[in-house]
């Protein structure tokens, strides 16, 4: 009989803080007083720093379960991506607090719940079982499902909340029905034991049927064409701090998982996964350029700029290679700084004490208000793909990790796609810019949501400068499996 | 004897009221007899020894579900009827589909050697009993995804709770405070009516 070890719980010390901080906030919401004071998001991003420096100062080559089990893994590759993940929490816990307070959203719930959302994303991160992955998936989204109906005086909100529960616990469906065909071959749940038999069997067609549903079931959450339906109605309906929470930070482990349960148990048949990411990617790149052209809505466009962004994002894991890896991680990364920046603008449109968001409301801003047009300007130049900002270089070695790996049409649908997404962010500056201007917006001084519009902005435009940093720690998490790789050959 | 005995109680009442759940006219009958069915069925269970099996089906289907059913059933307004006219159009889908399912269940049944004679019991003699062996691992081996469970569940509770509890303007709320601190003197008075004047 096996028994319990608190040295295997070990790695999942930054998740338990999370949570724990989580039930902390929950608790202290029934004073009247914390609430009233604002305190509750600021203890959260502080909750997500501490967890960060946990990250930090662990080993990273862990493992932990229970007996003989391994459940769960810290390498580098899963202890950057939290890292990444956890700055992404709390930069779109620091651009809502002034949205919250003037919309009266300021219950600790809506804390709570990213807090639990975030740990529930780091748990499918670093997932080395089926039945640890499913539960982690399970956490966030329903979190997710929740905030997406928070303003609970909204019925768009409640349309929102509605449909992404519904189309979610469909992708739940069929991620779960490939976990019973895959456990159903292979006898075992633990990635480990996945891997060594699709080496020995790489052409069992139940197996392959079961990855098959399972890489469906992620590209739900991924938001990739064909799966993506939801994506514009949830992001569009879901108040607007929620949006930018859903397009920072979880598609970053939607695309972790995928990359980790692809190159670890599922390595041994690239050449069957590489044509389904081949058609995800591709299609979505042509069907988000061309459905957001026609787009008033600036939350709809950044939906669509999200399924867009998210093909160029696994074009980067569709080249296979080590390389390619590393580049759709670092091309996320970009995606999420930009991203902050946009909702951190995005959030303080309000004229006449009520938000809006769509972009002809937007016409000479930058005669009313020229830093924050400045700002949005340079955001979507970069997400456009305009040398020299970082956007630019995203896509350059996207595009030059499907090239060295002979994917020539995929990487020119690439480059087509983005010259035609090109045209609805410079609209946005068009209108902006030269269109006649309206009144100006409501001031809105909060100094978070300004820190991290300026640190957004000055990463775009002054990466060139430094890259290396940046591109070494995504390398570095990518190296992981290929070294391990590399260790078992 | 007293197996095949119960055995074949149990199978048949459960067969009777699963085609009663879905036949009867009346709906809330419908869950009575589901709840009749799930208890039937949990004899099943204990029968073959997975008594674990047959407390989880009780406690979680009839104690949660069943009665959830029972709540919709008869808190909302569903017109059975109506929801009953469109059998004839989909008769053809809903054929196709049973059909299907009915051919996996004679698979499997063709496919399957009965071997008589030999206990069903999923426990060998001697060895735990199921309900131990469960529990010896769940709070030992799998620690960590029952404690991820526990979150979850708690995550739909804070959902449950955030979604549906809110202070709404427009409803008249029950205030016991201000209920307790009326007096009498302040709501009833006395009139003295002449006869023939009115108030």
């Amino acid at each position: 009989m096996n028994g319990f070890e608190w040295a295997q719980m070990y790695p999942m010390i930054p998740e338990a803080f999370l949570a724990l901080s989580a039930m902390v906030l929950l608790v202290s919401g029934t004073f009247p007083a914390v609430v009233r004071s604002g305190l509750i998001p600021v203890l959260g991003i502080l909750a997500a720093f501490t967890s960060c420096i946990f990250i930090l100062g662990m080993d990273w080559g862990l493992a932990g379960g229970g007996g003989e089990t391994t459940f769960f893994v810290l390498d580098s590759f899963a202890a950057i991506v939290k890292l990444m993940l956890l700055v992404g929490v709390m930069a779109s816990l620091a651009i809502s607090t002034g949205y919250l307070r003037l919309e009266n959203l300021r219950e600790p719930e809506y804390t709570a719940l990213i807090l639990l959302a975030a740990a529930g994303m780091m748990i499918m991160v670093s997932a080395s079982n089926l039945l640890i992955l499913y539960m982690g998936i399970e956490l966030q989204a329903l979190s997710l499902y929740i905030l997406a109906a928070f303003y609970r005086d909204s019925p768009r909100s409640a349309e929102a909340g509605i449909k992404y529960f519904v189309l979610g616990a469909l992708s739940s469906g069929l991620l779960l029905y490939g976990c019973s065909l895959i456990y159903g071959v292979s006898g075992t749940l633990d990635f480990a034991g996945i891997g060594t038999y699709t080496d020995q069997n790489p052409g069992d067609l139940l197996l392959l049927t079961g990855l098959v549903f399972l890489i469906a079931g992620l590209a739900f959450k991924i938001s990739v064409v064909p799966f993506h339906m939801w994506t514009p109605d949830v992001y569009d309906g879901a108040p607007t701090p929620v949006t930018a929470y859903f397009s920072i930070v979880p598609k970053l482990a939607a695309i972790a998982l995928l990359a980790r349960v692809l190159f670890d148990p599922f390595a041994a048949v690239e050449d069957q996964w590489r044509p389904i990411l081949w058609f995800l990617s591709a299609s979505s790149m042509i069907l988000a350029s061309f459905a957001a052209l026609r787009q008033d809505n600036l939350k709809r466009l950044l939906a669509y700029s999200s399924i867009g962004n998210m093909g160029y994002a696994l074009l980067g894991i569709t080249a296979g290679s080590v390389t390619g890896l590393g580049t759709a991680l670092f091309y996320v990364l970009i995606y999420m700084v930009m991203t902050a920046g946009t909702f951190g603008c995005v959030l303080a449109l309000r004229r006449d004490e009520r938000e809006i968001t769509d972009i002809p409301d937007l016409a000479g801003l930058s005669r009313t208000n020229p830093y924050m047009a400045w700002a949005l300007a340079l955001l979507m130049f970069s997400l456009a793909g305009i040398p020299p900002l970082a956007g630019f270089f995203g896509k350059l070695l996207v595009f030059q990790a499907a090239i060295a790996e002979g994917m020539i049409v995929l990487a020119v649908i690439g480059v087509l796609t983005s010259v035609v997404a090109a045209y609805y962010y410079l609209r946005v500056i068009k209108v902006m810019f030269f269109d006649a201007p309206k009144d100006p917006l409501d001031p809105s001084p909060e100094f978070a949501r300004r820190a991290v519009v300026l640190v957004s902005v000055l990463f775009v435009l002054f990466f060139l400068i430094k890259p290396a940093p940046v591109l070494e720690m995504t390398d570095m998490a990518s190296d992981t499996f290929f070294y391990e790789a590399a260790n078992d050959g | 004897m007293f197996e095949a005995l119960a055995f074949y109680l149990f199978a048949g009442l459960l067969l009777f009221s699963a085609a009663v759940v879905i036949t009867a006219r009346n709906p809330v009958h419908g869950v009575l007899f589901l709840i009749l069915a799930f208890f039937n069925a949990a004899g099943l269970f204990v029968l073959i020894g997975a008594e674990f099996l047959a407390f989880i089906l009780l406690i979680v289907y009839v104690g949660a579900v069943a009665v959830l059913f029972l709540f919709v059933v008869m808190m909302l307004d569903i017109d059975f009827a109506d929801l009953r006219s469109g059998v004839r159009r989909h008769a053809l889908i809903g054929g196709g589909v049973g059909a299907l399912l009915l051919a996996e269940l004679v698979f499997m049944l063709v496919g399957r050697e009965f071997v008589p004679g030999e206990s069903l019991s999923v426990t060998p003699p001697g060895a735990l009993t199921n309900t131990e062996a469960l529990g010896r691992v769940l709070y030992t081996e799998y620690a960590f995804p029952f404690q991820l469970a526990g979150l979850i569940l708690l995550v739909a509770m804070v959902g449950a709770i955030t979604l549906t509890l809110r202070r709404r303007d427009d409803v008249r709320r029950q205030d016991i405070a201000a209920q307790h601190a009326r007096r009498r003197e302040d709501v009833v008075e006395i009139q003295k009516v002449t006869p023939g004047t009115g108030v």
